[in-house]
């Protein structure tokens, strides 16, 4: 299991170090420093070996964090915990950064004891440990209180505490997608996926049982099969909203998913049906990815010619392919340009577009456009006469967008709200869902 | 709020300063006080002389307070062992308290101080805490376990610990459970022959049903104890897989991985018929995918285990090569793994977009991975026929880019296919001989002479490009001498006329200048070879030569199956075994994969083996290592890089394929009139000038039916030992004999070898070393041979062995794999031991203990066989097993059957249990034997018949 955990600044002093067990020594912490912080070359892997003690690090703006081990550990595991633990970090005191760090060394070193144990990761939902640990000082807690605390830290539903109260009972579903996509100078599509998020809010009371229903194409065609009645009762005030771009796509084929661990798994690969009891506030419901029949929301048609060896034209066409009536907001495009660029003139229809030297690119921004629309950039490069051997690489094209609908056609059809101890109903519950499309790699090589 | 002023007192004085404030009356400035020394400790300033002081605040209420000096307890107490007494007060109190979180605090902390004098006072606390009431306080004493157990084992086991924390896995809470998982399969991996995880169909039934209700790290401690397990038959593992596969979906890639571990494993003993087993190899595709849209190291985790779920079951994500496209953006370590993986699913389906990309990533910035993606160019041509013609394009464009690395790595790849396709693409060589000047890597330069030697005769102007390379032959490689002396032998033989000056050239650069053996050897070789029978020359060098694999790079199958049983953890990531990196017992129990059942036959019958015809019952044939492996291993023993000079042999079955050659070569040599050129004399300086005529002949005959007589006059009473046999004919070693038999005396196992010199050169240096082997046999000491073997001189030699030894299983298990080296080469062989010299002479076994013993391993692990014709009775037999180490421990006659009851305890620890029915006036005995690990049965009952018998 994991040995030890330390945290560096960017120049590789220690600031927090917390060793579990006897085979790290003191030195592990600048075996680290010297052979991977301060090493002469790039990292080449996130997993280091060091005279037979194992290294796995993150890097989070400019902190590293190390865990440390001598024995075969579930390196998988040993990752996922690093992430938990800056999860867990961000959710206590905002940015990982070295000030919050040093202000905050006490917390961390009460949170590493906490959720690490002898090396075991132990319950980390913020939820829980918020309730216990808390830096105010001991609270006068009373016997059920603590009894209430130790039960959730343990429990079955270790993400959510009994009795909660709302006013108002009130729940935000966002449908968050990122569309990633390589093409060919051509056209031709190299490949192309969404990985989307369904990210839920919830403000409701109590232990609320809650169904998830979305047009899955396993689902539907099940239903389809039987001929079951429509069983969304939520339909009407959910399934209208989404409105994506490429018309009425019924049903969806989804890839594959994973849940929040709240939702039961076993009841979902039986019966593909999600249902869970949600952490209080924010969490992430699911993670789903599919490669069929996604909606390209911009197509980017490059045209590079090199004129000599010292002129280097390039025009670029986008084109948005949803609904006229929709519009597409932070649009950016990035032209990569050689090393050796000297000058650059540019001409755009729409938006503002700059030779940024530092960046090795032309940055072309829009900051709306409709869908079914057109527009063009052209750019003349001088370049600098080299006589370097190598050829340019012509990195790929990148761009960067934002559009009010699911890319792969999601929709969710209903969401249902059960809490059979306290009286308020589904109807009772505010339910809001928004759909958002994102760039995610939108690449095109020219 | 800000506590990072902490960090910035580094004045003269500090500690006495922080002393004071630790002791003042204030709380608020003892708190602030303590969070000082904590910063200092953490950025390493030593701040022990503060012990006492700090421990004075322990007794607090303010729980931050109490955590601070417990963190500094911990990281001080065991260089204060005696100071850190006055804290136990302290921990016994706060262990009663009413509070679950500090008791479970005191207890958490406790098992961290690592100071022998507070072990003995958590005992009791600890004992409490296991029981308590709260949840919270029982996951967390179960971890405690597991720390007392790596301070003190024995304590625990006196204690009883051990039999709580198994009662937990049957606790009502989840993570009580998980924990309890985590702390067992932790201890139980120290002690690798205890059943302290006792795993049988209840309790995985109450592991998988936790599963459903822990924590995502609980899930994780469960499916890899799961993965321990061996299920009964294919329905178990069938019901198993299906309650492991809904983890599949889990947001937590760890979560995933093990689940696929698990699935991977128990998969093994699914009926490939089943329809079943088809579900589940599809169900397993899509995850994996997912994996990859992680956080790029765990897309690196996970990356690195899709590598060998690839190589095991390539049915699972051949249609997914998409996915593994290299982004622009990937860091460098996930894009050279995504490249692997590329290479292992191309097929003639996917060859053209896989060809595409190869070709845009060669354009790329990282050397490394422009590298790595022309050569997987150049392996898709191998893989796959239909594309070798746009392969070699591709490279050929890329050579014409003429970046320097390009170019060297297309020409190394190119080799390759020539080697694959030989006349097809040969229309490409006047490219290649362009760029012949700005290759500067051996390899390079190497691949190139290569080509060129090999095609001489389409090159019209092959002399002189060899010839440049001749100028500065001394300051090139070895690789590269090498390959050009044989390329230019290649190239006299093909074009003699106009060449002769220039072999001449090569042979004496190579024989006379060189100070390196390899070289000299195969100088004088060709010379040899040419000078007395060209065409004798001319087929051994230019003869045809073995195709090449289309796979490179392959995991050998044994430490694949080890490595799938290890996947998510770091094992996999390494692509070692864990024995390779992890210190001490850990981990050095070899984990394999389970045999399929088969679903037709029934598991209840008891497979009664027919001695006669069960002398080798198992389907796996004894599997000749790959020149790969053994050379691998035994490279320590120093392996001159001479072996693959020619172009480097792939198929297995080539085993010394090029030694046998030079050593036939020589013999034939030697035996023949030695004319050639004057250099020779001082080659061969040593060997005389005459031999007789017949090396290889009636000789070793006799001699091994003296060892049979000397075999058979041992020791009378003593442990068996088997007579001796031939076990590296002369022939095959250049004139050693090597002949030899195990056994064991006085609790010492020794190798018995005799060694004769057939040869007619004195032979010296001796050495010996083994592979590893299923029982980590090693020797002991160097091998005794100390005055040289002269020519028809025989010795005897005793070999002491030692089982600590590194362990891999062999197939058969009794197998040895050895090589013995002397001053003329190194010379390979395998023989297989009698497992009876492993029985170790304290396997007797208490009757009370055998009888649980017996009861407690499950009838899955019996196996009966029948030894024919023995017409000993009972009491002789016991007699004579005796003496072998088979203790009898027990003697029941039932109907005029005796039926004895024997143990066995193998050197390392393993136990077997037997059952031998003896019945008057019938010759054929029937014995069980039962054992934990039930590979062992055959071997042993080999053992048995041998004793029996002799």
């Amino acid at each position: 299991m994991i040995g030890g955990l330390f945290i560096y600044n960017h120049k590789g002093e220690v600031l927090i170090s917390r060793v579990y067990r006897d085979d790290i020594g003191r030195n592990a912490v600048d075996a680290f420093r010297v052979n991977v912080i301060h090493a002469r070359q790039q990292v080449r892997s996130p997993v280091t070996n060091i005279a037979r003690t194992s290294f796995f690090h993150v890097k989070r703006s400019n902190i590293w964090l190390a865990a440390v081990t001598k024995q075969n550990v579930n390196a998988a595991m040993v990752f996922e915990f690093l992430y938990k633990m800056c999860d867990v970090m961000t959710a206590y005191f905002g940015k990982i950064s070295e000030e919050n760090i040093k202000n905050n060394f006490v917390l961390i070193y009460e949170l590493l004891d906490e959720i690490l144990d002898f090396g075991y990761p132990q319950n980390s939902e913020t939820g829980a440990l918020k309730t216990f640990i808390t830096q105010t000082g001991i609270k006068s807690q009373s016997k059920e209180e603590q009894s209430q605390i130790t039960s959730q830290v343990t429990g079955q539903i270790g993400w959510r505490r009994e009795g909660i109260k709302y006013r108002r009972n009130e729940l935000f579903l966002d449908v968050l997608e990122s569309v990633n996509l390589l093409m060919s100078p051509q056209g031709q599509v190299l490949s192309a996926h969404v990985s989307g998020r369904v990210v839920m809010k919830s403000y409701l009371s109590g232990m609320p049982e809650c169904k998830f229903g979305m047009n899955d194409k396993i689902v539907i065609d099940k239903q389809g099969k039987g001929g079951a009645t429509e069983e969304a009762a939520g339909k009407s005030d959910l399934g209208g909203s989404g409105g994506g771009g490429g018309g009425g796509k019924q049903s969806i084929a989804i890839d594959d998913c994973t849940f929040h661990q709240c939702v039961r798994l076993s009841k979902f690969d039986a019966e593909r049906s999600i249902s869970f009891i949600p952490p209080d506030g924010e969490c992430e419901l699911m993670r789903y990815r599919t490669t069929k029949d996604i909606i390209l929301p911009f197509r980017v048609i490059p045209l590079v010619r090199e004129v000599g060896r010292t002129k280097l034209e390039v025009k670029v066409v986008i084109k948005s392919n949803f609904k006229p009536s929709l519009l597409a907001q932070k649009i950016e495009v990035r032209i990569p340009t050689p090393l050796n660029t000297s000058g650059v003139q540019v001409i755009c229809m729409k938006g503002k577009a700059k030779y940024k030297a530092s960046e090795n690119a032309i940055v072309w921004k829009i900051k709306r456009m409709a869908g079914m629309k057109e527009s063009q950039i052209s750019a003349e490069i001088e370049l600098l006469p080299t006589n370097d051997k190598k050829k340019w690489a012509r990195p790929p094209i990148s761009m960067n967008f934002e559009v009010p609908f699911a890319p792969s056609g999601l929709k969710v059809r209903y969401l249902k709200v059960f809490e059979p101890k306290l009286n308020y109903s589904d109807h009772d519950v505010i339910k809001w869902v928004r759909y958002i499309g994102r760039s995610g790699i939108y690449e095109t090589r020219c | 709020m800000t506590d990072s002023k902490y960090f910035t007192t580094t004045k003269k004085g500090e500690i006495f300063e922080l002393k004071a404030e630790l002791n003042s009356d204030k709380k608020e400035k003892k708190k602030e006080a303590v969070k000082k020394v904590i910063a200092s400790m953490t950025v390493g300033k030593d701040v022990s002389a503060l012990f006492p002081d700090v421990v004075n605040c322990m007794q607090t209420d303010n729980l931050e307070l109490k955590k601070l000096v417990y963190l500094y307890l911990m990281n001080y107490a065991k260089s204060q062992p005696d100071m850190a007494i006055m804290a136990v007060n302290t921990f016994v109190k706060d262990c009663e308290d009413p509070n679950p979180l500090i008791r479970a605090l005191a207890v958490r902390t406790m098992g961290c101080i690592r100071v022998d004098k507070i072990t003995e006072y958590l005992c009791e606390p600890l004992r409490k805490c296991l029981k308590d009431e709260d949840p919270y306080v029982r996951k967390t004493a179960a971890v405690c376990v597991a720390k007392l157990h790596d301070i003190n084992a024995q304590l625990v086991e006196d204690q009883g610990f051990l039999d709580t924390l198994k009662d937990l896995i049957s606790d009502s809470n989840p993570m009580v459970v998980a924990n309890a998982v985590a702390a067992l399969s932790e201890i139980a991996e120290s002690h690798p022959n205890s059943n302290l995880l006792d795993l049988n169909p209840q309790s995985i039934n109450k592991l998988l049903t936790a599963l459903n209700e822990c924590t995502e790290w609980g899930q994780i401690f469960i499916l890899d104890c799961l993965a321990n397990y061996t299920p009964r038959d294919d329905r178990e593992s069938q019901s198993i897989c299906e309650r492991v596969t809904p983890r599949l979906s889990h947001a937590n890639s760890a979560v995933v991985l093990s689940a696929v571990k698990v699935l991977m494993k128990f998969m093994e003993m699914l009926p490939k018929d089943l329809d079943y087993y088809g579900t589940l190899l599809k169900k397993l595709a899509p995850p994996l995918v997912t994996l990859l849209s992680a956080e790029p190291e765990l897309q690196y985790v996970a990356l690195r285990n899709i590598n060998l779920i690839v190589q095991k079951r390539p049915e699972i994500l051949k249609h997914e090569m998409k996915v593994f496209f290299v982004k622009y953006n990937d860091p460098i370590y996930v894009k050279l793994e995504k490249l692997d993986i590329m290479i292992r699913l191309a097929s003639q389906a996917n060859i053209a977009q896989v060809l595409a990309e190869l070709k845009e990533y060669a354009t790329e910035v990282d050397v490394d991975f422009v590298r790595k993606a022309v050569r997987a160019i150049g392996r898709c041509a191998i893989k796959v026929e239909q594309s070798a013609e746009r392969c070699v394009s591709t490279l050929l464009d890329l050579i014409q880019t003429k970046v320097n690395y390009v170019v060297q790595e297309a020409i190394v790849v190119i080799k390759d296919i020539f080697r694959k396709y030989p006349n097809k693409y040969e229309s490409v060589i006047a490219t290649l001989c362009e760029n012949l000047d700005s290759l500067d890597e051996p390899e390079a330069r190497a691949a190139m002479i290569w080509i060129v030697g090999e095609y001489a005769e389409r090159i019209d102007n092959a002399d002189e490009l060899l010839e440049s390379f001749l100028e500065g032959f001394h300051d090139e490689s070895t690789q590269v001498q090498l390959q050009l002396l044989t390329a230019i032998v290649k190239l006299f033989l093909k074009k003699p006329t106009e060449t002769q000056e220039l072999v001449q050239q090569v042979l004496s650069l190579a024989t006379q200048d060189s100070d390196n053996p390899d070289l000299r050897d195969r100088g004088y070789i060709y010379w040899r070879l040419l000078s007395t029978d060209p065409v004798a020359a001319k087929e051994v060098v230019l003869a045809e030569k073995p195709l090449i694999s289309e796979e490179t790079d392959l995991i050998e199958p044994t430490l694949l199956e080890e490595l799938i049983c290890h996947i998510g953890t770091l094992a996999s990531v390494y692509h070692k075994p864990p024995s390779a990196f992890v210190e001490g017992s850990r981990g050095v129990m070899h984990k394999r994969l389970p045999a399929r059942t088969g679903s037709g036959e029934g598991t209840e019958s008891p497979d009664v083996v027919n001695a006669a015809a069960g002398s080798a019952p198992e389907a796996a044939p004894s599997i000749i290592p790959s020149q790969g492996d053994l050379l691998g291993d035994l490279l320590n023993l120093d392996l001159a890089p001479s072996t693959n000079t020619v172009p480097p042999p792939t198929t297995s079955g080539m085993q010394m394929g090029g030694m046998d050659f030079l050593g036939g070569g020589l013999d034939s040599l030697l035996g023949g009139d030695i004319v050639g050129s004057p250099a020779m004399g001082a080659g061969f300086g040593v060997a005389p000038a005459v031999m007789p005529a017949s090396l290889n002949a009636p000789v070793g005959g006799g001699l091994g039916d003296l060892f049979d007589l000397g075999g058979g006059v041992g020791m009378p009473m003593g442990a068996y030992i088997p007579p001796k046999t031939v076990w590296l004919p002369a022939m095959k070693a250049k004139g050693l004999e090597i002949s030899g038999t195990f056994a064991r005396r006085a609790g010492v196992i020794q190798m018995e070898l005799v060694l004769t010199n057939k040869a007619m050169s004195v032979m010296t240096d001796f050495a010996i070393q083994f592979n590893r082997n299923s029982f980590g046999l090693a020797p002991a000491g160097p091998l005794q041979v100390l005055t040289p073997l002269g020519p028809n001189q025989t010795i005897e030699v005793s070999l002491p062995l030692s089982t600590v030894g590194p362990v891999m299983k062999m197939d058969p298990l009794n197998n040895l794999q050895v090589a013995v080296k002397n001053n003329i080469d190194v010379f390979y062989f395998s023989c297989q031991y009698p497992i009876s010299m492993l029985f170790v002479e304290d396997g007797k076994m208490e009757r009370q203990v055998f009888l649980a013993t017996w009861k407690d391993i499950p009838n899955d692990n019996e196996s009966q066989f029948q030894i024919k014709d023995c017409h000993l009775n009972s009491d002789a037999a016991s007699n004579k097993l005796q003496g072998s180490n088979i203790f009898t421990i027990a003697k029941r006659t039932v109907e005029g059957q005796d039926m004895l009851y024997m143990s066995i305890k193998l050197s390392n620890g393993i136990w077997v249990l037997a059952e031998l029915k003896v019945q008057a006036g019938n010759p054929n005995y029937t014995i069980s034997l039962k054992c934990r690990a039930p590979e062992v049965s055959q071997c042993v009952f080999q053992c048995y018949e041998a004793v029996l018998k002799n």
